[in-house]
């Protein structure tokens, strides 16, 4: 990662930096699962990254091993470190990693409808957080939770700041969700899947006021999602995740523009598009092999459609392509050489 | 305001339906009070006149009518076997099963949901097969033997304990607690025993939800996210729980009572069913019915203090 010049001039900048991440979960006493199997990435200040994958890609738990809440058990975490600026979090204790949650990471999740408490109002719920992080009276904490909601877009907001989730619509709920995220000011924000399980007019809503907060608070962005078109909308670079492992990385522009590994072109055909009068949207067959009984080649050859003899037998290394750009996989292209798709 | 008025009309109806089925089952059940009051040896007409003075001649639904009426002005009838009236032999016995059960009740709340929650804390610790071992010696438990071991290993050896009946709280509280304390824990610990088991299991149930997530997403300790947010979601099951025990600690009184010689409702229906004391044995129900009903109605309230989503329905 550091041969890269770009990333080297970029390097005083790096807010949170990954290395060689393996996160199994025990199955049983045979099984293991490799959810997550040697991730290198890293955030820049400012920046909007997303992560790409089908279920079970490692996506999640990734995420999650950020802002450790990885359940372990089952999880175990096997290598790796995660640079929060100049702190390693995987070997901080839980009482000093409490702080840098909700306080340094604020994380989205998708499901707004089940994230929130169902029995304490949404005020409580932010009030809490600030409370316990910036030891504000609760007096000073409600009035700042009043304005975080004006920020995320409530409009009356001294009234929700009484009301209890289920009072509340898919969209709003998201919104406190955010506002609770942002509540400390975090430099990172996580969002896993934030706008899978809303309305398409809300979804773009959600996603343009997380690119506004981002800048508002002068924070980045780790979004965890499946959706190409979220991708393209917001995001500044891409990682590209299947089976636990990162298959492709490059600027949001290079990914869609000059895809390179046959997984990102097929998630990319998955796209639908106007200009294409298809009767059946395309889908790419099979699914991601189970995390307990990777193959031993290339994870991705059995769904690949220009799979080879030797990526049965040889499991392909992360390659730099360009700057920026990198790629797992063995076709020639990579080398340089002249490649048509289609 | 609405769920409210909708429980108190559904505690009527239900008081109500109660009061007609007791009724009923006392004129299909076999056995005649007057012949039991009588004995073998008397003849039709002083069997006649005895049933006119009872008032058993009469129409069932007119007989209905003046037991309901008496249900509402305190006049329940008189006890044909205690030659006295019904309210009255219920206010005197009220008192020790009261004690009793609310004793049992305390102890009962007071174990099983902080044992529950311990246990659900340290899940790892305490496998499932231990802790359901725990909850089926509970159950096999009968209580009558219970009381006995506790009279033989715990009344006998520590001076403080009175092993039979009952001193009044207005004598002495020390002496009524010396009497109580023992036949509640015969009452409390098989329920200990089943109750700690599901505290656990809703409070596990809880710790798996999104928003459990959430709150420590945001960094808070984890005692604010176990004693704030997942006990008071995990109260909602659990206050149906403890709702259904009141029926079943009323009911364990009557056994308790017997072992340890407590003079209280328990006993007094026993007596009055061998002796087709009707009238009182009808009391009792109705009396039973009503606590258990109203411990309900209570519930019902306090859900809707706990969860906010009752209160719209």
């Amino acid at each position: 990662m550091k041969s890269s010049t770009v990333e080297n001039n970029k390097q005083k900048d790096v807010l949170l930096e990954v290395n060689d991440l393996r996160i199994y979960f025990d199955i049983n006493r045979k099984k293991v699962a490799k959810a997550v199997d040697g991730v290198d990435f890293s955030i820049h200040k400012g920046e909007t990254v997303a992560l790409v994958g089908e279920s079970g890609s490692g996506k999640s738990v990734t995420s999650l091993s950020v802002i450790g809440l990885v359940p372990m058990p089952p999880g175990k975490i096997i290598s790796g470190t995660i640079k929060l600026e100049e702190q390693e979090l995987l070997s901080l204790p839980e009482k000093s990693m409490r702080k840098v949650r909700g306080n340094d990471i604020g994380m989205i999740f998708q499901e707004p409808m089940t994230s929130l408490d169902p029995v304490f109002t949404i005020g409580n719920q932010i009030i809490e957080s600030l409370v316990y992080h910036q030891r504000l009276s609760k007096k000073e904490a409600r009035k700042q939770a009043i304005e975080l909601l004006k920020i995320v877009g409530i409009a009356n907001s001294e009234k929700v700041i009484d009301e209890y989730p289920h009072q509340l619509s898919g969209g709003m709920r998201q919104r406190v969700m955010i506002a609770i995220a942002l509540s400390n000011n975090p430099k990172l924000l996580i969002a896993d899947e934030p706008t899978t399980a809303l309305d398409v007019t809300v979804q773009s809503q959600i996603l343009k006021l997380m690119l506004k907060m981002k800048d508002t608070f002068n924070s980045s962005i780790l979004l965890i999602t499946h959706d190409m078109g979220v991708v393209a909308e917001t995001a500044d670079r891409v990682l590209v995740m299947y089976g636990g492992q990162i298959v492709e990385e490059a600027a949001v522009k290079e990914l869609f523009l000059n895809p390179k590994h046959p997984y990102t072109m097929a998630l990319l055909k998955t796209m639908p598009n106007l200009d294409q009068n298809l009767r059946r949207l395309p889908s790419i067959p099979g699914n991601v092999p189970p995390a307990h009984q990777f193959p031993e080649g290339c994870r991705f050859a059995d769904r690949c459609e220009f799979v080879m003899e030797k990526c049965r037998q040889v499991a392909p290394e992360l390659v730099r392509i360009s700057d920026g750009h990198k790629a797992r996989c063995h076709l020639p292209f990579l080398k340089g050489g002249e490649y048509d798709a289609q | 305001m609405f769920y409210i008025i909708r429980r108190l009309l559904l505690l009527v109806v239900t008081i109500a339906l109660v009061s007609i089925i007791t009724f009923a089952v006392f004129q299909i059940l076999p056995g005649d009070p007057v012949r039991t009051m009588l004995g073998t040896e008397a003849d039709e007409t002083q069997i006649e006149s005895l049933r006119n003075e009872l008032g058993l001649n009469r129409p069932l639904h007119e007989q209905y009518v003046d037991w309901i009426k008496g249900l509402f002005t305190g006049d329940l009838g008189n006890s044909i076997r205690f030659s006295m009236p019904v309210s009255t032999l219920l206010m005197e016995r009220l008192p020790v099963t009261l004690s009793v059960a609310s004793m049992a009740l305390i102890i009962v709340v007071l174990v099983a949901l902080p044992l529950g929650i311990f246990v659900a804390k340290r899940q790892k610790k305490f496998s499932d097969v231990v802790l359901s071992s725990v909850t089926q010696l509970g159950m096999a438990i009968p209580s009558f033997w219970l009381g006995m071991i506790l009279i033989l290993y715990i009344g006998m050896n520590v001076d403080f304990f009175k092993i039979s009946g009952y001193i009044p709280w207005s004598e002495s509280i020390k002496g009524a607690l010396s009497t109580l304390i023992l036949p509640a824990l015969t009452i409390a610990i098989p329920q200990i025993a089943v109750k700690f088991r599901y505290v656990r299991t809703s409070i596990l149930e809880q710790m798996q939800l999104d928003y459990v997530r959430t709150i420590r997403s945001k960094g808070l300790p984890e005692k604010i996210v176990v004693y704030k947010h997942i006990l008071k979601n995990a109260l909602i099951p659990i206050l149906t729980i403890f709702g259904l025990i009141t029926a079943e600690v009323v009911a364990g009184t009557i056994i308790v009572e017997q072992v340890f010689a407590l003079p209280g409702i328990g006993q007094l229906l026993i007596t009055s069913i061998s002796y087709r004391d009707f009238p009182l044995v009808q009391g009792i129900v109705m009396y039973i019915t009503i606590t258990v009903v109203f411990i309900n109605f209570v519930v019902d309230i306090l859900y809707s203090v706990i969860d906010p989503r009752i209160r719209l329905r």
